[in-house]
């Protein structure tokens, strides 16, 4: 039978995953963004995403309990060891899946860091405090970004729904439900479900375009099946760091 | 050049609006005040500046791209955060330094153009290959420490707005040189494989950081003008000199070697001698021979291109809420 520590260490490497994986498609952004301002602007995104991933890999760690540090969790797990869910490994190289993915992430994070913020574990009630208002700024980012592409130019307009589209089948897991001898310690993605979508909702029409209507993609990240995206984005992540064992750094 | 002039470029045209007082701009210079941007000025001053601090500012965007190429490969989290925060703050000195040469009548999206189409430059170091981790080191290091040389004394430039963004743009290079030295410091402390990394980058980066500094001063036609007009205040050798000065000790905390055998105190000059520098390959590389200079604008004019449809729209969504707002009121 599964523990309630192993199963707070799944939640807590999940909610670490997504936020390095997402920093880590974040990060290739800086130097290639349509302006030089957002550039700035999604380092900065880029840099809340891995420092919430630091904090929670480092909890994750104290709460394995066998002495495995942020950069141990980071750096030697396999793709199969990632908690993270497969909307946040895809690939990002354009700028309209960039706005799309972040408005729906940041969204969902900020219910859920909400939602974390009163919880009665400290450290993740302590990390989400303090994300919680750095995601509100992503969701304001992303906001306007929709708006301005959607009810922008026709080619904008198409290519923002477009992007919207091809990300949706992968929102679905991000509200899988909590293992139930959980709750009411930690927030529970499934009753975000509405919140959040009712929040992106409002600007995708503000923004002329419209909520896609797709089936939702297999779920399975939580358990470790990803897409064969994340191998390659580990690979590079992961290089350096594991051609030299055990050196510092 | 990262905060020198290489001259050459051809730039916007800008006719001055009223006649021009020499003897009011000699006297202001001579009392050490500062040109503000709705005073008189010499049109060459103008034109030097422009194209000094354009260049300044189209080098610290092109500088993203050799760190940049590192961020996803970072050894540890707490690596990848400090290169990222370091990258980005090449971008927000690229936004100072637009600011400043718009304050001179040109504007950003004329300055960018120009890097695009060749007819403005940028530091040629950028032009240089990140190929290991400590290249990351080494640039921060070297290449930020040159730069701050570069950039002190452009902090009393007689231009204001050019000076004061030099304040703040060389309160963060120091950080970032210390940032640089720090990942060294790492790295010759620890594996022999890390430590011969390092070896291996400071070899490579630090003759092209001394040619940061531009050809030796019997052959840069513009340092007498710009020095006269209180721009450059220290000539070119001054500046390495200083620079050399400054590092070896530096090396020596480190424990790493300076690829120069010729390079030892000198008690009578109080200074450093150091190796001849091939100059060849300076002016090789700012011609666009270097290693990297077709990927450094490709990747940056695919950047541009790419964006293009986020900025059109970005635009005309301005101007429809521009015509709602006019409508309401």
């Amino acid at each position: 039978m599964t523990s309630a520590k192993t199963l707070l260490l799944d939640y807590t490497l999940g909610l670490a995953d997504d936020a390095l994986v997402s920093a880590q498609r974040m990060g290739w952004w800086i130097s290639r963004a349509p302006e030089l301002e957002e550039d700035v602007a999604l380092a900065n995104i880029g840099l809340d995403q891995l420092g919430q991933a630091r904090s929670l890999l480092t909890y994750a760690g104290q709460l394995e309990g066998v002495g495995r540090t942020e950069d141990d969790l980071a750096y030697l797990r396999d793709e199969r060891d990632f908690r993270n869910v497969k909307l946040v490994e895809r690939p990002m190289t354009d700028f309209g899946v960039a706005m799309a993915r972040l408005l729906v992430f940041a969204t969902y994070q900020l219910h859920l860091y909400r939602g974390l913020s009163v919880s009665s574990d400290d450290t993740l009630s302590g990390v989400a405090a303090k994300a919680v208002k750095e995601v509100a700024y992503h969701v304001d980012h992303a906001a306007h970004w929709v708006l301005r592409l959607g009810d922008g130019t026709e080619e904008s307009h198409a290519r923002m729904q477009a992007a919207l589209d091809a990300e949706w089948p992968y929102v679905d897991e991000l509200f899988a439900p909590l293992d139930p001898s959980l709750a009411g310690h930690v927030a529970d993605p499934a009753a975000l479900r509405e919140d959040v979508l009712t929040d992106v909702r409002r600007v995708v029409t503000e923004a002329t375009l419209s909520m896609p209507e797709v089936s939702p993609a297999l779920g399975g990240g939580r358990e470790g099946l990803h897409t064969e995206h994340l191998g390659y984005l580990l690979a590079e992540l992961q290089h350096l760091h594991r051609s030299h064992p055990g050196a510092t750094w | 050049m990262y905060g020198n002039d290489f001259g050459g470029d051809q730039h916007t045209r800008h006719e001055p609006d009223r006649p021009h007082d020499d003897r009011a701009f000699t006297a202001l210079l001579a009392g050490e005040g500062r040109v503000e941007p709705r005073d008189d000025m010499p049109e060459g001053y103008r034109k030097t500046l422009v194209r000094q601090i354009a260049q300044h500012a189209h080098s610290e965007i092109i500088g993203m791209q050799p760190e940049g190429n590192w961020i996803s490969r970072a050894p540890s989290l707490r690596r990848k955060a400090i290169l990222m925060a370091k990258v980005q703050d090449e971008a927000g000195h690229g936004l100072y330094l637009y600011a400043a040469a718009e304050t001179l009548g040109v504007d950003r999206a004329d300055l960018v153009d120009q890097l695009h189409s060749g007819r403005q430059k940028y530091s040629s170091i950028f032009n240089y290959p990140t190929l290991t981790w400590a290249d990351v080191g080494a640039i921060g290091w070297l290449v930020d420490g040159a730069a701050i040389t570069n950039q002190v004394p452009l902090c009393r430039c007689s231009y204001g707005p050019y000076a004061r963004a030099m304040v703040r743009v060389c309160k963060e290079e120091s950080f970032h040189q210390r940032q640089g030295f720090e990942i060294l410091y790492t790295l010759s402390h620890g594996t022999p494989s890390q430590k011969a990394m390092a070896q291996d980058a400071v070899n490579r980066y630090w003759w092209p950081s001394l040619m940061m500094f531009g050809p030796p001063d019997d052959d840069s036609p513009n340092s007498a003008q710009s020095m006269a007009w209180g721009i450059k205040r220290f000539s070119n050798d001054e500046l390495r000199q200083r620079f050399v000065d400054m590092t070896v000790p530096q090396a020596q905390a480190l424990g790493l070697t300076l690829p120069d055998p010729d390079l030892r105190w000198n008690d009578e000059r109080g200074g450093y001698d150091y190796g001849e520098i091939d100059f060849t390959e300076l002016f090789e590389v700012i011609r666009g021979n270097g290693p990297c200079n077709t990927e450094r604008m490709a990747h940056k004019r695919a950047a541009h291109q790419a964006g293009a449809w986020a900025r059109d729209a970005a635009e005309a969504y301005a101007e429809k809420h521009a015509r709602r707002t006019e409508s309401v009121a």
